[in-house]
């Protein structure tokens, strides 16, 4: 998709693949059928730049069809370089950074003030951790006890401009949030297991919101890709891509 | 108006189990009575408007009506972006309700006067807009809202505002206040209290004036505009608002592309410019911009004199 769109991103849709095949596969009560039903539980992705990799994950779930995945940013598609709600089982478009959590809150009260039993999980890049609303939205949620919300971050250590680190520093992440209340989960965000242990463990006995802490990596089982910042913005040439398939074995 | 907005609220949220309100930290002895009828659909989210607003865009995707309630530019310009992408782009229903309109919050100064407000609010796609002019106007407005399904903004004034007219049978049309063809001075909100005044004062020299409150700034009703105004020789705008974006705007729009069509003044705030505000009431800041009943006066009889 991103190959044939000459779209960017790729380095941030690697970093969460695992997560959202866990979240697809395991976790999420969604049914492609019925992409709407009130029960349902919620996912918002607010990295929206990472779309490429939410498009191909419900194409795989049987939202619609993958040949639809062609249409990727082409001339009067839906399917737009930042994810879009016009597309069959997405929540909500973002892609400007900071609006994903606080919508998640408010989907997550309605939930609970419903008692329909559904939990609404967030991805959220570690980058993004810079805007103000999100810390408004983390500040929120414990006080209210949303333990039907689970956020999780992609903490790949790479944003736009250079690493977390040299950017705006996030240490110590971790106890930045439980300092603010939440249920803390550190764990390897390719881990299949892990992903599957905490994010079924929402909502939180606790009473709490979860966070889940996925370190990951950006670029992940591409080799010239994992860690590099360029993949945030470059498209892969032809070589390039038959590459990086046959690493991945797809 | 905040009251009889919050009493008209409360009446709707009666009806409607899905209705909820939303406050950033303010609305201190006014929204009270809404907060103890309905404990499970009230939330103060403290002082945090972006966040308030993206709540809200949540909530009413879950299939809820939100209201969020709180000082002008507060609900407006410091959450944008949220009500521009989560809300509009989404047509959720969400109400945004702000107190203060204008010079509403008098000494308070300038973070606290609403002077853009309405002109970027109505730039929203989708949004509705409206700017009451008193109670009654208020009372229609948010019933109207209430129930429309639409993203909307609602523009109050303070407290203590009178009825300035007949009750309201049609609040997306304009309402007459005063009967008079040959000047018409459209006013939106509170300050149309100053228009009948001016209309008075102009009266006593002969003038035929009328006064016609345009609460609803969006979607426009262009043919009950034209109704209003047919048959005048000056058209005169009044907001307490600047005049970019505002009445004046929207009316310069709908006549534009006339052939022949009467003068439009528009009398609002000056834009601020960088110069600090001053201190002062409502009602001394408004005579102050040149909103005095006198000073609307001079300027329609000097409009009047070039025809």
């Amino acid at each position: 998709m991103v190959h044939a769109a000459k779209a960017s991103h790729i380095g941030g849709c690697l970093s969460m693949a695992d997560i959202l095949a866990v979240l697809y596969t395991r976790i999420l009560r969604v049914d492609p059928v019925d992409p709407q039903a009130p029960s349902r539980d919620r996912f918002v992705l607010s990295k929206g730049h990472a779309t490429a990799i939410m498009y191909a994950t419900l194409a795989e779930c049987g939202f619609f069809s993958l040949a639809e995945l062609d249409a990727y940013c082409r001339d009067g598609s839906i399917f737009t370089g930042h994810v879009s709600h016009a597309v069959p089982g997405v929540e909500v478009s973002t892609g400007s950074l900071g609006h994903g959590l606080p919508i998640a809150i408010g989907m997550a009260l309605a939930a609970r003030n419903a008692g329909a039993g559904s939990r609404v999980f967030c991805l959220l890049s570690d980058g993004e951790c810079d805007e103000g609303s999100n810390w408004e939205g983390i500040l929120f949620a414990p006080h209210h006890k949303l333990s039907n919300l689970c956020v999780i971050v992609d903490f790949n250590k790479i944003q736009s401009f250079g690493s977390v680190a040299e950017v705006l520093n996030l240490d110590p992440f971790a106890e930045k949030w439980k300092a603010f209340g939440w249920q803390v989960e550190e764990i390897d965000g390719h881990d299949l297991t892990a992903l599957e242990r905490v994010l079924g463990g929402v909502p939180a006995i606790s009473g709490r919101p979860t966070v889940v802490i996925a370190h990951t990596v950006k670029g992940k089982g591409v080799s010239f890709m994992e860690n590099k910042l360029e993949w945030h913005y470059r498209s892969p040439s032809d070589e390039l891509l038959a590459q990086a398939l046959a690493e991945v074995g797809a | 108006m905040r009251t009889t907005f919050i009493e008209s609220l409360s009446q709707a949220a009666s009806e409607n189990p899905d209705i909820w309100l939303l406050c950033g930290d303010l609305g201190y002895s006014v929204l009270e009575p809404f907060a103890a009828k309905f404990p499970d659909r009230y939330l103060n989210v403290g002082v945090a408007e972006q966040n308030m607003a993206g709540i809200a865009a949540g909530i009413a995707l879950s299939g809820k009506t939100v209201f969020i309630y709180s000082i002008g530019n507060f609900p407006t310009l410091r959450c944008l972006e949220q009500l521009r992408n989560d809300v509009c782009y989404h047509g959720a229903d969400v109400k945004v309700v702000a107190v203060g309109a204008g010079y509403a919050y008098g000494s308070q100064g300038y973070t606290h006067h609403a002077l853009e407000d309405a002109g970027i609010m109505s730039m929203l796609p989708g949004i509705e807009v409206f700017v009451p002019c008193d109670p009654m106007e208020v009372r229609a407005a948010t019933r109207l809202i209430a129930g429309s399904g639409k993203p909307s903004y609602l523009r109050l004034s303070r407290q203590g505002e009178p009825d300035l007219g007949a009750t309201v049978t049609d609040l997306r049309k304009p309402r007459v206040l005063r009967d008079g063809r040959d000047v018409v001075i459209l006013a939106s909100g509170p300050i149309a209290s100053r228009a009948l005044e001016a209309a008075g004062a102009l009266a006593g020299r002969g003038r035929d004036v009328g006064v016609v409150s345009v609460s609803c700034l969006k979607p426009l009703d262009e043919v009950a505009i034209r109704d209003a105004v047919r048959g005048a020789s000056l058209i005169v705008t009044l907001e307490e608002h600047i005049l970019r974006g505002g009445l004046f705007s929207l009316m310069a729009g709908v006549f534009a592309g006339d052939a022949v069509r009467p003068p439009i003044a528009g009398i609002g705030i000056p834009e601020q410019g960088g110069k600090t505000s001053q201190a002062g009431s409502r009602e001394a800041l408004l005579d102050l911009a040149g909103l005095s009943a006198e000073a609307i006066v001079a300027r329609i009889e000097q409009s009047l004199s070039k025809r």
